[in-house]
């Protein structure tokens, strides 16, 4: 059993190997690059990352997707710069409708998803396109947040040694992963989810709250998305339909860099932090570099995502090889095996 | 009514109602929306527009019907569009007399080469590595638009060789172009499949890879070369994509096109758990968005307020393919009716 663990968590201990090679790499090769600052900034810099990508590893270890979470994202922020801007409303009550609109379209989806047996991906697809649209009926042009909380907000340094500092939306982020990580370990919640992306037949068959559980995970994916969106407004100080178009699929890669197999079941929020780590410090890299366009940040995302499931596939089929040691060996070659 | 049982429950009926229902709910209030005009010889009309700018996706739908029947899906295909366009607009060149650097059909080969190698990429990871296809495809989807723009240097391509315009700015006996290269490309596809044994076999693939196996069907070399043809219609739709602007923006190229592909497959009732496919339906699914489009701008809606109306008609449509959602308004109805 023990064994098992860490064969399982194998692929969380090569990101995190990735990343310390990567970001000691960046240290020899560039001068400042080494700072207690320039790790904080990981934190500042990908904060809404984060906060989806802890949404995104429930859903994804229960065996779903949600490709919403980006608009969302674009979504909150443009309501949040709406009502505050335009409304005058105060920020404690805009704070928590937004989340509370972003929860409330994520257990839509979630209650369409379960009661009737809609592919998640379709369901989602579409909640991407009702908040990007949504976005634009709310305000077609960018909105400059001057509400003088938020603005003080957004310049707020922590300071943690010395004079390296977290920004607010930063501390936000670290308390999401603190509590995600708790809520999947030690929660009925969490283990329920894990129960649901390892066999949804057989949570159902051991009395698992199962229906309740996928609506609530999707609900918790919104959250995340209109918290990351608030996050995201006092990172700009402002609302754009346009924020996070493509952020989805750099959630859903971060995820899965971090170890989180796409087919359920097993995943670790830990692992999704380094995935977000690996994917800020590759763009540090690039900026640090100075002379390779940012487009080498996707291609080399995209070369990581490939190597990760190859790396997961790999363990697998191992681990399948071993599973049917024995009179019944699958034949080589055992047929493409579908999701 | 035996018939009319028959009729409603295929799976291409509904596709074809919520198309004719647009249709007739623009020629009542969408004034001139049926309107086909002859100007210099071509027809002009919204209808011919639906047509004229659907193409894209039609060929993206045709390409990822038979990914989705293989139980698979091809989340790629808009950046395989953006590397197409990048491809032909790089070996065509920029120049302002409008010569080409290279003869324009081999600029053309060149770009679809690519697009068919990045679409055996894919097939070699989903059916080789057996990677699950939402992320063998994911990989090229980050990485996809990043290649196409090292193909232009990041630059946003002009291009002014004219012959190339005609692709997707031409028009052919009244009608455009790309609606000709749409046609021929789902005849050809259609008898493929269904005038050989492969559409069954893609079909078995998709119900059950295992069982398809060991029927003798070599399972992996069918997913191999769906994908591959997916890559070959995104690299054509990139080639219409590139004519019709006569531009190359590897950020903007086939942005969303994977999504509107995805929606048309499953709008002409394709499922995404595999097996049956209708070819048909996806092009009618391509149309239907299309259609919605054009009705959304037509009420003056802001372009970039239109996915609203998109989603609405997505989960709609998903309910009522969904069994369980008919079976509950079965009931209700069932119901009703023993109470009265």
């Amino acid at each position: 059993m023990k064994r098992m663990a860490g064969f399982r968590n194998l692929p969380m201990f090569v990101t995190l190997g990735l990343f310390i090679v990567m970001f000691g790499t960046g240290s020899i090769a560039f001068p400042g690059f080494f700072s207690v600052q320039n790790f904080l900034n990981l934190f500042i810099d990908n904060s809404f990352l984060l906060i989806l990508a802890v949404g995104m590893t429930f859903v994804i270890i229960s065996g779903g997707i949600d490709l919403s979470v980006g608009s969302v994202l674009a979504l909150s922020g443009m309501v949040t710069a709406k009502l505050l801007e335009q409304v005058h409303m105060s920020p404690l009550l805009v704070i928590p409708i937004v989340l509370a609109m972003g929860t409330a379209l994520g257990l839509f989806m979630g209650y369409l998803i379960q009661t009737f047996e809609l592919p998640p991906f379709i369901v989602t697809l579409a909640g991407l396109y009702l908040a990007r649209g949504l976005c634009y009926i709310v305000n077609l042009f960018t909105i400059a947040v001057t509400n003088p909380y938020f603005v003080a907000a957004a310049h707020a340094q922590v300071f943690i040694i010395g004079t390296s500092f977290l920004s607010p939306g930063a501390i936000v982020a670290i308390v999401v992963v603190l509590v995600g990580f708790f809520v999947s370990r030690y929660t009925k919640f969490g283990r329920t989810v894990f129960a649901i992306g390892g066999s949804e037949q057989s949570a159902i068959l051991m009395g698992l709250p199962v229906a309740r559980t996928k609506i609530a995970i999707y609900g918790l994916s919104g959250f995340c998305a209109a918290l990351a969106g608030l996050v995201f407004t006092l990172y700009t100080l402002s609302g754009y339909g346009l924020n996070g178009s493509g952020m989805e699929l750099d959630t859903i890669a971060t995820v899965v860099i971090g170890g989180t197999l796409l087919t359920g079941g097993v995943g670790n929020i830990f692992g999704t932090v380094l995935g977000v780590f690996v994917y800020g410090t590759i763009q540090t890299l690039i900026v640090f570099q100075g002379t390779l366009n940012s487009w080498w940040t996707r291609i080399a995302i995209g070369f990581l995502v490939f190597v990760f499931c190859l790396l997961q596939r790999l363990f697998e089929s191992r681990k399948a090889r071993a599973a049917v040691r024995g009179p019944l060996t699958q034949p080589a070659g055992a047929g493409a095996s579908q999701g | 009514m035996s018939w009319w049982k028959s009729l409603s429950r295929s799976n291409i009926f509904w596709a074809l109602v919520a198309l004719a229902a647009l249709l007739v709910f623009n020629l009542f209030f969408t004034p001139n929306f049926m309107r086909v005009t002859i100007r210099e010889g071509h027809l002009y009309g919204n209808l011919i527009d639906i047509l004229k700018n659907g193409a894209p996706i039609m060929l993206l739908a045709i390409g990822m019907t038979l990914v989705i029947a293989t139980k698979g899906i091809d989340i790629s295909v808009g950046s395989v569009v953006a590397i197409s366009a990048g491809a032909v607009a790089v070996l065509i060149g920029g120049d302002l007399a409008g010569n080409p650097k290279y003869p324009i059909l081999v600029a053309m080969a060149g770009a679809l080469l690519v697009s068919v190698l990045a679409g055996m990429w894919n097939g070699m990871l989903v059916s080789r590595i057996g990677m699950q296809p939402i992320i063998a495809t994911l990989v090229l989807f980050v990485a996809g638009r990043g290649v196409a723009m090292l193909f232009t240097n990041s630059l946003q391509l002009w291009l002014y060789a004219k012959p190339f315009a005609i692709l997707g700015q031409g028009y052919v006996l009244g009608f455009p172009f790309d609606i000709y290269i749409v046609g021929f490309i789902l005849l050809v596809t259609y008898l493929f499949t269904r005038r050989t044994a492969v559409g069954m076999f893609i079909e078995a693939v998709g119900i059950n890879p295992t069982a398809a196996r060991f029927s003798g069907i070599n399972a992996r070399n069918i997913i191999f070369w769906v994908y591959t043809f997916s890559g070959l219609c995104a690299g054509i739709a990139g080639l219409i994509v590139c004519s019709t602007v006569m531009n190359a923006d590897g950020n903007n190229a086939g942005r969303l096109f994977e999504l509107d592909a995805i929606l048309a497959v499953v709008l002409g009732g394709t499922s995404m758990n595999g097996g049956k496919f209708y070819l048909l339906g996806s092009i009618i699914g391509a149309l239907i968005i299309q259609t919605l489009t054009v009705t959304i701008y037509a009420f003056g809606v802001p372009a970039d307020a239109a996915p609203v109306v998109k989603a609405l008609v997505v989960w709609a449509f998903s309910l009522m393919q969904s069994p369980r959602f008919r079976l509950t308004i079965a009931q209700a109805f069932n119901r009703g009716r023993v109470a009265a």
